[in-house]
This record gives C-alpha cells, sequence and structure tokens, in this order.
C-alpha cells in the first residue's frame, strides 16, 4: 500500500504541474482531473474511502465539468493562446518558484522532525463521519447550506442577462 | 491499512499548495487562476484528511468536507463573474479589470 501512495503522489506532483504550465485551457483542465483522481486515490490508502468518493464525484466531476462548461461557452481560440504564450516567459516563473520553493523547504523541514509516527491500521468508515458531521458539527451543516444558497443566488445573478430597460 | 509516514502525506499537500500558489501568480488568465485556487483548496483538505487520519479520527474529513462545499460555492460564482467579465471586456486577462470603477 504505500508504494501505491508514493506512485499516486509522484502522479499527482506531476499532473499539476502541467496543469499549470498549459497555455490551452481544455489540455490543463484533463490533467487537473487527473491530479484529483490521484489525490483520490491518496485519500484511499490513508484510510479515508468515503472522502475518496467524494473527491472523485464532486471535485472531479462536478467542479470540472462546470469548468469545461465555462470554457466551451467562451470559445477563447488561438489568438487567447498566442497571448498567453506572450506573457508565459521563462522568466516570469522565477520569482514566484523560488518563493514557493523556499516556503516548501521550510515546510519540509517542519514536518520531518523527529516524533513521527506512522498512521494507525484503521480506515474511518463513511457512518463514523456521519455520525460526527450530524452531531457536533451539525451548525457547520446548516451554515454550508446557507452558503451554497448564496452561492446558487448570487450564481444566478450575475449570469443572468441583464434586462432591456437597464442597458442604456 | 497505510503505513505512510505522516510527514510525507504533509509534504504532498505542502508541494501542491506550492504549485497552486505559483500557478496563481503566474497565470494572467482568470481561468487558470480559478483552477490554481482549486488546487490550493483541495491541497488544504489533503493536508486534514491526513491530520485525520494520523490519529484516527472522523474530525479532518469533516473539514473535508466543508472545504468541498466551500469550493464549489466559490468556483460557482467565480466563473459566473469570468463570463461576466469575458462579455463586457472580451478578454480573460486579469489586468483589463484590474481597475475598479465604482
Amino acid at each position: 500500500m504505500e508504494v501505491v501512495f508514493y506512485i499516486a503522489a509522484i502522479v499527482a506532483i506531476t499532473s499539476t504541474i502541467l496543469a499549470i504550465t498549459r497555455l490551452n485551457a481544455v489540455h490543463a483542465l484533463l490533467y487537473l482531473i487527473v491530479s484529483l483522481l490521484s489525490v483520490a486515490i491518496v485519500f484511499f490508502v490513508m484510510g479515508a474511502p468515503f472522502i475518496a468518493a467524494l473527491e472523485v464525484i464532486v471535485y472531479a466531476g462536478a467542479i470540472m465539468v462546470l469548468f469545461v462548461f465555462v470554457v466551451m461557452m467562451l470559445n477563447l481560440g488561438k489568438k487567447a493562446t498566442d497571448r498567453e504564450r506572450q506573457w508565459q516567459r521563462g522568466s516570469m516563473w522565477v520569482g514566484p518558484s523560488v518563493l514557493a520553493a523556499i516556503l516548501i523547504a521550510e515546510i519540509a523541514w517542519l514536518v520531518s522532525g523527529p516524533g513521527n509516527a506512522v498512521y494507525g491500521s484503521t480506515a474511518i468508515e463513511p457512518k463514523q463521519v456521519g455520525i460526527v458531521l450530524f452531531g457536533p458539527y451539525l451548525i457547520g451543516v446548516e451554515l454550508a447550506s446557507m452558503l451554497l444558497l448564496g452561492a446558487l443566488v448570487g450564481a444566478y445573478h450575475l449570469g443572468r442577462r441583464a434586462p432591456e430597460k437597464t442597458e442604456k | 491499512m497505510a503505513l505512510v509516514p505522516m510527514h510525507q502525506g504533509l509534504l504532498l499537500a505542502g508541494i501542491l499548495f506550492a504549485l497552486g500558489l505559483v500557478g496563481l501568480l503566474v497565470r494572467r488568465n482568470v481561468i487558470f487562476m480559478l483552477m490554481s485556487l482549486e488546487i490550493m483548496l483541495n491541497a488544504a483538505g489533503l493536508a486534514f484528511v491526513v491530520a485525520g487520519a494520523r490519529w484516527g479520527q472522523a474530525d479532518g474529513q469533516i473539514m473535508f468536507l466543508f472545504i468541498l462545499t466551500m469550493a464549489a460555492a466559490e468556483v460557482s460564482v467565480g466563473l459566473a463573474l469570468v463570463l461576466k467579465i469575458y462579455h463586457r471586456f472580451k478578454t480573460l486577462d486579469s489586468d483589463a479589470v484590474s481597475e475598479m470603477r465604482g
């Protein structure tokens, strides 16, 4: 099972790098879906099968389909790709990459200290998650429902075609 | 189930978060910036699940559920804004919308 974790981690990092460097939006989205699926494998290895299923269904399914639909509606074409290539010179990646590398080195130094135990040997089943979710975290569930309602109303309001009389 | 040391899971989450941060800082297309935000939120959720698996508690997975909800809400509003920006400015350049007019 450890080997599965390492392979999935390498696939996740590689496909994420490819996703943030592609010029074509659809190619980047497909790499991002691969990355999310490999993170789902990592969740499964870590004993979180419920979260792995949710990652596939909600992240790789619903959210990415939303991205694909919007990219299809926009119809960016070759001009946008050329302009993006013009912006993506090599020197542009140096500053952010160095800063992020410093941060990741700090995190690696902090978490690789002594006293790291290994995981327990039990998986956390969906039933256990549900009992905790609708017990101590009930307020959080209600707040999440209000957040989703707000997002629904907001997205409808923004995406709505403007009425005729307010255009001019 | 797995005997992966905790710091390797956290390191994976950190690497993914850093990659999302670099993408967010470098790309100028609004859609790519939203995708980088998704990468960062996913990495944060991964850190929560790793911590939850370390102590055998379900709380980390609950936090991932809340992050998932927030990501869905954020991306729906964000993509509606992307459509609005494209219809108004005919471009997805984030520099084009950097000046706010009241």
